[in-house]
């Protein structure tokens, strides 16, 4: 006999969408954050907003905690569901509604994939800038809540740039709008800004208006080698004082570069201590100059090798040999724990050294790349996670890598969310009353705490 | 028994821990595509089986049911960041699991009696072929697909081009072939879909060797590859067929093996190697893939293909080329085959979008799961569509019999064939 809960969550989304089996549980226990499986009780796959509306007022009604999940590609652990919980599914929320040429913007369902959104702007001339690692898989309602990043921070912003407008259900299954079609709009509260990167603890996301921007007419990459890492971090420093803007500033360090070069063979420079991955786009005569004084700068400052993409082939593999750091990285051991500690970009040299002593000092394996213009890093830590005692000493570096983040006037995430990982630590950037606050808030909203309990501020 | 499923698990705990949950290969699964759940795609059936091996749950049957509902195609794990030897991990655990389950009665008589007694599979469908017209009926009068008679049969309704009224077999003395070859000869291995339904692509590929002056030798009588048992977990079988097929192709008469088939290429080249237990066998197995290439590769890179003739007065027809997955994913062969129909004159490529993506066929997992299957499958309908081709190739004879039913259901008269089909086609023409 299943019990009155579960009977009503089926009659709002069929029987066929719902699931209890514990082998199917297992499936929705983890995310891509490596923590410590919790299997939910039940998982809901609603095929329209009125059903994920209704789901949430369910929740609510019976006091039960509710976690939806997008791709799962969370690296906070911010998808991980509670035991007695339910895992809601957006996959069949995935229709792209409207994309408006003449004002430049898209209106989508939360399930539908980020790359997906980006082609189709592409094929009207308009540009979808944010670009997470997992683009090909993440949802754009999981960006919302996480307030995805991706390579083009610097110049584009990130996910919280482009959110116009969002409908949400709030903790009592009411439907919230908030934002409009408009460039300019004052109405209310500006509630999207608090909706965005709230990692699903204070609304459940049913639509989502996104700004579209004209696709540059040109793009150009350049790569440039460097024997040490200081001149590396000079020139960052040197193109963006000149004024120059690059739409990528990419950064890799010396196991990363070798780990690249051991698996695509692209011919990089094994000595290399650091490479710089630029690249500049808009205006073609803009686009020329520009690259032409950052191919200066580097050279100025000592680069041994400067690379300029002038085919689509060269421009390719300057890219792909981005793409494939974070797997060229992870087959090297079977664990990898991807961090993304942040600082302002004129601290990456000195954090690039910390990762370094912190690495010496546990005696693992540290490789780091990441968005040198925007200060955020990925050290990418290889271990095994059946290894129990360098667990510990992994576990010791990055509290160690945080300390020395929030040190030099950084942040805990840049990108990944706070999450299960990182709840512990919030207090330390911030201050007691501004978790006590933060809580105040969430009880204020959702008195029943049924939204992704757990999450951000414990 | 169940504990037993477990520690056998646990053998794979070196290939099972390097998934590091990433969740990359959702953009690779052409299921997950259509379902959307977790455990239709790697991360979640790994899952599922790090799981189980950790006691998480003990529901072995139920990881089972979700373990085998995959196409096998390895797109995830052709795209795999952390490189997680997917294929290996899916097969071997099918086998432990089906050690503790056991095979259904079906699957039990199909593999035990029939697949693994190749005399009597061959005979069987030989006298089968003239009987199935009591199963089937052409589609509509005059084409060259077939449907079930009556409703609820394995085949759905499906469209099927129907069983050769004379297996290759039987035929293949017919093309006049020498035994040795001036530089190469070769072996050939039929596979049971062009030995029992596609028995002209069989003959064509015999006439391409013969003009390339290659010696064939083309052993009578030869079992199955073994994928339908690897899929189905029957290590027993598997092993029986393998060495079975040793004792036909003694692998020091002949330069290299050759098939038409991409699945058989694929099995005899990755999991022969991959899955062959019995140690005897370990040493004639690893030459024997060694050996093994596909048809367009061993043209291309090894014989040299003539140069097109001049077709600048002649009319072009489009052709597309569907990848199947086992070529190009599992082997990393896409460019041959495209090189094999650009030296056909008279037609001009033209790419769909996304010729590496799964046509949904799977072996068996079209007949358990035929509405996904076909609902993929319509997919890659629409996307031969687009290109406004009249042909559509493919180098396995799976890929054309999901790609004859997809267009057949929708009314399409589009053909399709094999390259080594077209290349031959144009040799005819030429003599």
């Amino acid at each position: 006999m299943k019990n009155s809960f579960s009977m009503a969550l089926r009659e709002i989304v069929g029987k066929e969408y719902v699931m209890d089996e514990p082998v199917d549980m297992l499936a929705y226990s983890y995310d891509a954050a490596g923590l410590d499986q919790v299997m939910p009780s039940l998982v809901a796959h609603p095929g329209t907003c009125e059903e994920l509306g209704k789901i949430v007022k369910l929740c609510n009604n019976h006091g039960r905690p509710l976690t939806v999940r997008g791709a799962g590609t969370n690296l906070s652990g911010g998808t991980i569901p509670n035991k007695s919980g339910v895992v809601v599914l957006t996959g069949r929320l995935n229709k792209i509604i409207e994309l408006n040429i003449e004002d430049r913007y898209a209106v989508v369902e939360p399930g539908v994939i980020t790359l997906q959104l980006a082609t189709a702007a592409e094929r009207h001339g308009l540009f979808y800038p944010p670009d997470p690692g997992s683009q090909a898989v993440s949802t754009l309602g999981g960006n919302v809540a996480e307030n995805a990043g991706g390579l083009r921070g610097l110049k584009y912003g990130v996910t919280r740039d482009y959110v116009m407008g969002l409908d949400y259900f709030d903790a009592q299954g009411g439907l919230v709008t908030t934002g409009a079609k408009t460039v300019k709009c004052v109405t209310g509260y500006d509630l999207a800004s608090l909706m965005v990167g709230s990692e699903g603890t204070l609304g459940v996301v049913s639509r989502i208006t996104l700004k579209l921007i004209p696709q540059p007419a040109k793009r150009k990459a350049i790569m440039a080698v460097f024997s040490h890492m200081q001149p590396a971090a000079e020139a960052v420093s040197a193109i963006i004082a000149a004024q120059i803007t690059p739409a990528v500033l990419e950064f890799l360090d010396h196991l990363t570069i070798k780990a690249v070069e051991s698996y695509s063979k692209i011919g990089f420079p094994l000595e290399a201590a650091a490479m710089l991955l630029i690249e500049m786009d808009g205006h073609p005569a803009q686009v020329a100059e520009e690259a032409e004084q950052v191919v200066k700068i580097c050279r100025k400052l000592g680069a041994v090798e400067v690379r300029l993409a002038d085919t689509k082939e060269e421009y390719e593999q300057i890219w792909a040999a981005r793409r494939g750091a974070f797997s060229a990285l992870a087959k090297l051991k079977p664990t990898v724990i991807l961090e993304d500690a942040t600082v302002p970009r004129s601290k990456i040299p000195a954090m690039v050294k910390a990762i370094g002593e912190i690495a010496e000092k546990y005696n693992l394996q540290i490789g780091t790349f990441g968005h040198a213009g925007d200060g955020n890093l990925h050290p990418t830590i290889l271990t095994d996670r059946r290894d129990q005692e360098e667990k510990k000493r992994v576990e010791a570096a990055i509290d160690e890598i945080f300390e020395r983040a929030l040190a030099l006037d950084g942040t805990l995430s840049g990108e990944h969310g706070i999450g299960l990982a990182k709840a512990k630590y919030l207090e330390r950037e911030t201050t007691a009353a501004t978790i006590t606050w933060s809580q105040q808030l969430k009880k204020a909203l959702d008195p029943n705490n049924i939204l992704n309990p757990g999450k951000i501020i414990g | 028994m169940i504990r037993e499923v477990i520690s056998q698990l646990g053998e794979l705990d070196d290939m099972l821990v390097t998934c590091m949950r990433c969740g990359m290969c959702q953009a690779a699964c052409s299921l997950y595509e259509e379902t959307g759940l977790e455990t239709d795609v790697a991360r979640g059936k790994i899952a599922l089986l790090d799981g189980l091996a950790r006691k998480m749950i003990d529901d072995a049957p139920g990881v089972a049911k979700r373990l085998n509902r995959c196409l096998l195609c390895g797109s995830c794990e052709s795209g795999c960041p952390s490189g997680v030897p997917i294929m290996e991990i899916f097969l071997k655990a099918r086998a432990i699991i089906t050690a503790y389950t056991g095979l259904s009665p079906l699957k039990k008589l199909i593999f035990r009696c029939v697949l693994t007694s190749p005399a009597f599979f061959d005979r069987l469908l030989e006298y089968g072929a003239p009987l199935q017209r009591f199963f089937i009926k052409p589609v509509k009068k005059g084409s060259i697909t077939s449907c079930a008679r009556m409703k609820r049969t394995p085949l759905g309704n499906r469209h099927l081009e129907p069983l050769a009224p004379i297996p290759f077999h039987r035929q293949f003395k017919q093309v006049p072939i020498a035994s040795e070859g001036e530089n190469y000869t070769v072996a050939f291995f039929t596979g049971c879909l062009l030995d029992k339904i596609y028995p002209r692509i069989g003959l064509a590929t015999l006439e391409v060797l013969a003009h390339h002056g290659i010696g064939v030798r083309v052993p009578e009588r030869q079992a199955c590859c073994g994928i339908p048992n690897l899929a189905a977990g029957d290590q027993q079988g598997f092993e029986k067929l393998v060495r079975f097929n040793l004792e036909c192709f003694p692998v020091d008469t002949f330069d290299y093996l050759i098939t038409a088939c991409a699945t058989c290429t694929s099995t005899i080249k990755k999991f022969w190697p991959m899955m062959v237990d019995d140690e005897t066998l370990a040493g004639q197995v690893r030459i024997l893939a060694e050996k093994t290439m596909d048809i367009s590769e061993f043209l291309v890179d090894k014989v040299g293909l003539d140069s097109a003739a001049d077709t600048s007065n002649q009319e072009e027809q489009i052709v597309t080329y569907h990848d199947p997955c086992h070529l190009k994913k599992s082997l990393g062969i896409s460019t041959q085959p495209r090189r094999l129909l650009e030296a056909v004159p008279g037609y001009r490529l033209e790419e769909m979008e996304q010729p590496d993506r799964c046509c949904g066929m799977g072996g068996s997992f079209s007949l358990a799961y035929y509405a996904l299957s076909a609902s993929i499958a319509d997919k890659k309908r629409d996307a031969i569509l687009r290109t406004g081709c009249t042909t559509v190739a493919t180098s396995c004879p799976a890929c054309m019999m999901q790609l004859t039913d997809t267009l057949s259901r929708g009314g399409h008269r589009i053909k399709v064939r094999h390259p080594i089909e077209l290349l031959a086609q144009d040799l005819v023409q030429r003599q």
